[in-house]
């Protein structure tokens, strides 16, 4: 049996759903390692414009895997290089949409903040409580949720432990978009739908001009983005697209 | 120990009873934590459709148990306790979650209002569905008499429901509102007699327990709608219109209006 459960792609989207419930979708390095394949493979997927990852209703993922964490020593980690699959994610160039319900809770969160967008549940709960067990994040936390939501949000957050409510996420710029329970996939899957059907090339180079936006200086960013830009011109996506806007007709993208 | 909150289904409709009727019901950490114990199960019971929220005795339920305050009032003033009143931390402790749990749910819940609700007992009525109440029901937001401010909710409720002006007098004189007035404000939906309260309420939660999977769509969109903004509640109610049409109770509904015969339900979420 896979922890990682891939479906068919559809109008360009497919859904990767974590599927250890038993233990709430901890994140265990079988399932992160899963993971990382099936998302590379999608990346590599011409069918594929966007994906979806999300869990269950009760949890995105509650955490890592904290009984196989807890027996290993510094040195362990180390040469296990024990983040590797994790780090690998960011290599992803197709943007994926987190669809979150229910507990998001420490490597559930960084797993969905390594994501492109995240979407919620009324019913989801973000939290990095790893101080609670006598250590801190270790797999982005301290990182992309200080870019996320600000110094004083994020040290409220991981110096206390305590979660905070899909509404509040919200406000804090954690997560885009709070939808009913029920519509949480299908809200997702329309909005990964949306950014498949717009020109894959420039989606890509988006992506990656607004990932280096957290990268780098203003300037190097600025320079980074007008490169971007400019190399889009290099398509043919470009030209189909500004020539049937000139002619008032909708425009037929090829990803070239 | 004698149960302080009783619990009891029948026919789909969970009852729960607050049962210290001889200090009227008023409210300690006790029965605080068998309220929530009492209404989390009945979430989780697939048995149950909905909830009747109700008293024991002469009074639905008096508020913070005013001998424990004056205990540790007499605590402080003895210099035994720290500076703080521990107010703060009984609501985010006991009331709040309370109050959270009733809203939140996601079965309708019934209050059977049949005595005093005072205090947070007035705001745990308040945070119900519906309030059937009986003729000598009345609501006291009393904490202006005891030098504190109203509390678990009911300055969330309160002006939502009647208006800012009115939740203000109320509030500031700390007055009681008699079952008639309450009714008058559409804060009492049905005032009827004590021996027909028990009946009445059921009888309604059992319509709710009844109904269609939007039963619980409706509660949260008007929940919703209540602390949102038009554009954010426009877009709540397109997601849970596409997932109420996508029910077996949506196509049932249609079916039995243009037969023109009662519908089954069968309570089913979207794609179930």
């Amino acid at each position: 049996m896979t922890l990682v459960e891939v479906g068919a792609p559809e109008a360009g989207v497919a859904v990767v759903r974590l599927r250890r419930p038993e233990a709430l979708n901890a994140l265990n390095a079988r399932l992160m390692a899963e993971l990382r394949e099936a998302l590379f493979a999608l990346d590599a997927d011409d069918r594929v414009g966007a994906i979806v990852l999300t869990g269950d209703e009760r949890a995105f993922a509650a955490g890592a895997d904290i009984k196989e964490m807890a027996g290993l020593s510094a040195v362990d980690m180390e040469y296990a290089d024990h983040f590797v699959d994790w780090d690998a994610l960011r290599e992803v160039r197709k943007p994926i949409v987190a669809a979150v319900s229910g507990y998001c809770l420490g490597g559930g969160l960084e797993l969905a903040m390594t994501c492109d967008i995240i979407v919620a549940s009324e019913t989801a709960r973000f939290g990095q409580p790893e101080i609670l067990l006598g250590v801190m994040p270790g797999a982005g936390g301290t990182q992309r949720l200080t870019r996320a939501v600000g110094k004083s949000a994020a040290m409220e957050m991981v110096l206390t432990g305590e979660p905070i409510s899909a509404e509040r996420a919200r406000e804090l710029g954690l997560v885009s978009r709070v939808v009913a329970k029920e519509a949480l996939l299908p809200e997702a899957v329309r909005l990964a739908r949306t950014i498949a059907s717009r020109p894959r090339l420039a989606v890509r180079l988006a992506k990656d001009a607004i990932n280096r936006a957290f990268e780098t200086t203003l300037s190097e960013g600025l320079a980074y983005e007008r490169r971007n830009f400019y190399f889009l011109f290099a398509s043919e996506d470009q030209k189909e697209g500004m020539a049937a806007f000139v002619e008032k007709r909708p425009p037929k993208f090829t990803g070239r | 120990m004698a149960e302080t909150v009783l619990y009891d289904v029948a026919d789909g409709v969970a009852t729960i009873t607050l049962n210290r009727p001889e200090v009227l019901n008023a409210m300690n950490d006790e029965m605080g934590a068998q309220l929530l114990a009492a209404l989390r199960r009945a979430e989780r019971d697939e048995a149950v459709g909905a909830l009747v929220l109700t008293g024991a005795g002469r009074a639905f339920c008096s508020g913070e148990d005013m001998r424990a305050q004056s205990e540790r009032l007499g605590a402080r003033e003895a210099g035994r306790a720290e500076a703080e009143s521990g107010l703060g931390r009984i609501l985010r402790e006991r009331y709040n979650p309370i109050v959270e749990r009733i809203w939140d749910c996601e079965k309708p819940v019934v209050a059977a209002v049949n005595g005093v609700a005072a205090g947070a007992g007035a705001s745990l009525a308040l945070a119900c569905d519906l309030r059937i109440a009986g003729p000598r029901a009345g609501l006291v937001l009393a904490f202006v008499q005891v030098g504190l401010v109203p509390d678990s909710g009911a300055n969330w409720f309160l002006p939502r429901m009647i208006g800012l002006s009115r939740a203000l007098e109320i509030a500031l004189s700390g007055r009681r509102v008699d079952a008639e007035e309450c009714r008058e404000l559409g804060l009492f939906h049905r005032v009827v007699a004590d021996e027909e309260l028990p009946a009445s309420a059921r009888e309604a939660a059992l319509r709710l327990a009844e109904g269609p999977y939007s039963v619980r769509l409706i509660r949260r969109a008007l929940r919703f709608g209540a602390g949102h903004s038009l554009a954010d509640t426009l877009e709540y109610e397109a997601e849970l219109q596409e997932m109420a049409g996508r029910t077996a109770d949506h196509l049932e509904g249609m079916r039995a209006f243009l037969e023109k015969r009662p519908a089954a339900f069968t309570r089913r979420p979207p794609g179930a």
